[in-house]
């Protein structure tokens, strides 16, 4: 019961937790990054004339989106490995797997941003004699990127959620360490109740402020 | 890369046995988890739609509270702390006392969380019904109850059949967190056999493929079901 809850060891245990947080952030980060510029390349490819293109694009995004996260955290610890033929660590395994898994629903995102360009952007571009490259650099990706500004950082939100299955191969994330200290002292009440009111402060007043920059944008 | 391939080992026995097992574990867990994820689910999205402000309110805290947690986090807090929390009879009970605690802790877990995100598809639904058909029904003397049970329901519920369809396959993939507090699911299992007999890709494989053949068979009863519920002269959310 809540009665004989121990704050001293939720404190104790602060700095601990603290670097398992720094883990989450930093797998949190370059997941984000890895699965934005894979998911833009995408898109793009999905949006492309040839149809191979995308076939194959859109074959990605459906392959990954009906498979658990957790599978494919358990192929890419196993497939890594195996690819690069030494052992790298659990933590590039995971990463690998974060960037293949978030650019599916990345992609998603950014498809529907460039389809929200209005044509007649693509067209003044062209008729100002863009090439292709160009036209996606300078007028329509960055016009789609701010569109989609809030549904990115929602799904930010859901990725640092999601870090947390990295329990499942046992890298020292936020959660993990929490555990290491619940069954250490045996105090799992306090530990994980910390742990759930951490995530839930984060996660909550990061959407407030996309809803708050969403209602800005909408202005 | 050199890789032993030896498919024929997923026939062998045990392991033919445990992705059997692991599959039903996890249509058990996902289609328990769904009734509670529907029902819950529309219950709340409904009283978020209300106009009663206690009831508006408590569905707001709901579904913030779920979805700002991680799921696996959830899961750990009613493994570990719900049973703590109770009476010690209460928490015995829900510890040793019924059967499989694993796996009604897990269908608890699925159910409340994925309700949440129910909730919100469903008042999408019942908000995207023009308001119009609202004040026609009241204009009718329907009560509450009844504006609800005969205009907006059937109407909304028509419009989110697709995004129900993901939430449902959704709780389909999340159940693989199950595996996190002992529940031998279709994950866990492959996981079992790459770590018995060093097969992994032809285990993963399996259960790769398992999960797409589901998913495919869901949509398509859906997108069927879908058709024959439509109601002739409106627009499905996914013709937009």
């Amino acid at each position: 019961m809540f009665a004989d809850f121990d704050f001293a060891v939720v404190i104790k245990s602060l700095p601990f937790l603290w670097e398992g947080m720094q883990l989450t952030l930093l797998l949190t980060i370059l997941a984000i990054g890895g699965g934005l510029i894979l998911g833009t390349i995408l898109a793009l490819c999905r949006l492309s004339p040839y149809k191979l293109l995308s076939f194959a694009a859109g074959s990605y995004v459906n392959f990954f989106r009906s498979m658990p996260l957790i599978l494919v955290i358990f192929w890419f610890y196993f497939l890594v490995p195996l690819i690069v033929g030494r052992p790298v660590g659990g933590f590039y395994s995971v990463l690998v797997a974060f960037v293949m898994f978030e650019a599916a629903y990345y992609c998603e995102i950014m498809r529907a941003g460039i389809q929200s360009i209005r044509k007649s952007q693509v067209h003044a571009g062209q008729a100002l004699g863009l090439t292709y490259q160009q036209n996606m650099r300078y007028i329509v990706l960055p016009q789609a990127f701010r569109n989609m500004i809030p549904i990115l950082l929602t799904q930010a939100i859901v990725l640092f959620q999601d870090t947390s299955l990295v329990y499942v191969v046992g890298l020292h994330d936020f959660l993990v360490n929490a555990e290491i200290i619940a069954n250490r002292d045996n105090r799992l009440i306090e530990m994980f109740t910390t742990v759930a009111i951490i995530y839930f402060v984060l996660c909550l007043s990061a959407s407030l402020s996309v809803g708050a920059l969403q209602r800005k944008y909408a202005k | 890369m050199n890789y032993n391939w030896n498919w024929p080992v997923l026939i062998t026995d045990p392991y033919f046995g445990w992705i059997v097992s692991g599959l039903g574990w996890t249509i058990a867990v996902a289609s328990a988890s769904w009734v509670i994820a529907f029902f819950l689910g529309s219950l709340i999205g409904i009283m978020r739609t209300t106009e009663n402000r206690i009831l508006l309110g408590i569905g707001t805290v709901y579904v913030e509270i779920f979805r700002n947690v991680p799921l696996l986090v959830q899961m750990f807090l009613w493994y570990f702390v719900f049973p703590e929390l109770l009476p010690e009879s209460a928490g015995n009970w829900v510890k040793r006392g019924i059967p499989l605690p694993e796996f009604w802790t897990a269908v608890v877990c699925l159910g409340t969380y994925t309700a949440s995100r129910v909730a919100e598809q469903v008042r999408a639904g019942i908000t995207s019904v023009s308001i119009g058909q609202r004040y026609a029904a009241k204009a009718m003397g329907l009560k509450p109850f009844q504006v609800y049970r005969y205009v907006l329901l059937p109407v909304g519920y028509r419009l989110i059949i697709p995004p129900m369809t993901s939430e449902f396959l959704g709780i389909f993939k999340n159940s693989s967190l199950a595996l996190t507090i002992g529940v031998l699911e279709l994950t866990a299992q492959t996981r079992q056999i790459e770590e018995y007999t060093f097969q992994g890709f032809e285990a993963f494989t399996t259960a790769t493929v398992l999960y797409i053949l589901v998913t495919f068979i869901v949509m398509t009863i859906m997108q069927i079901v879908e058709k024959r519920v439509a109601i002739p002269g409106m627009v499905s959310l996914r013709a937009k």
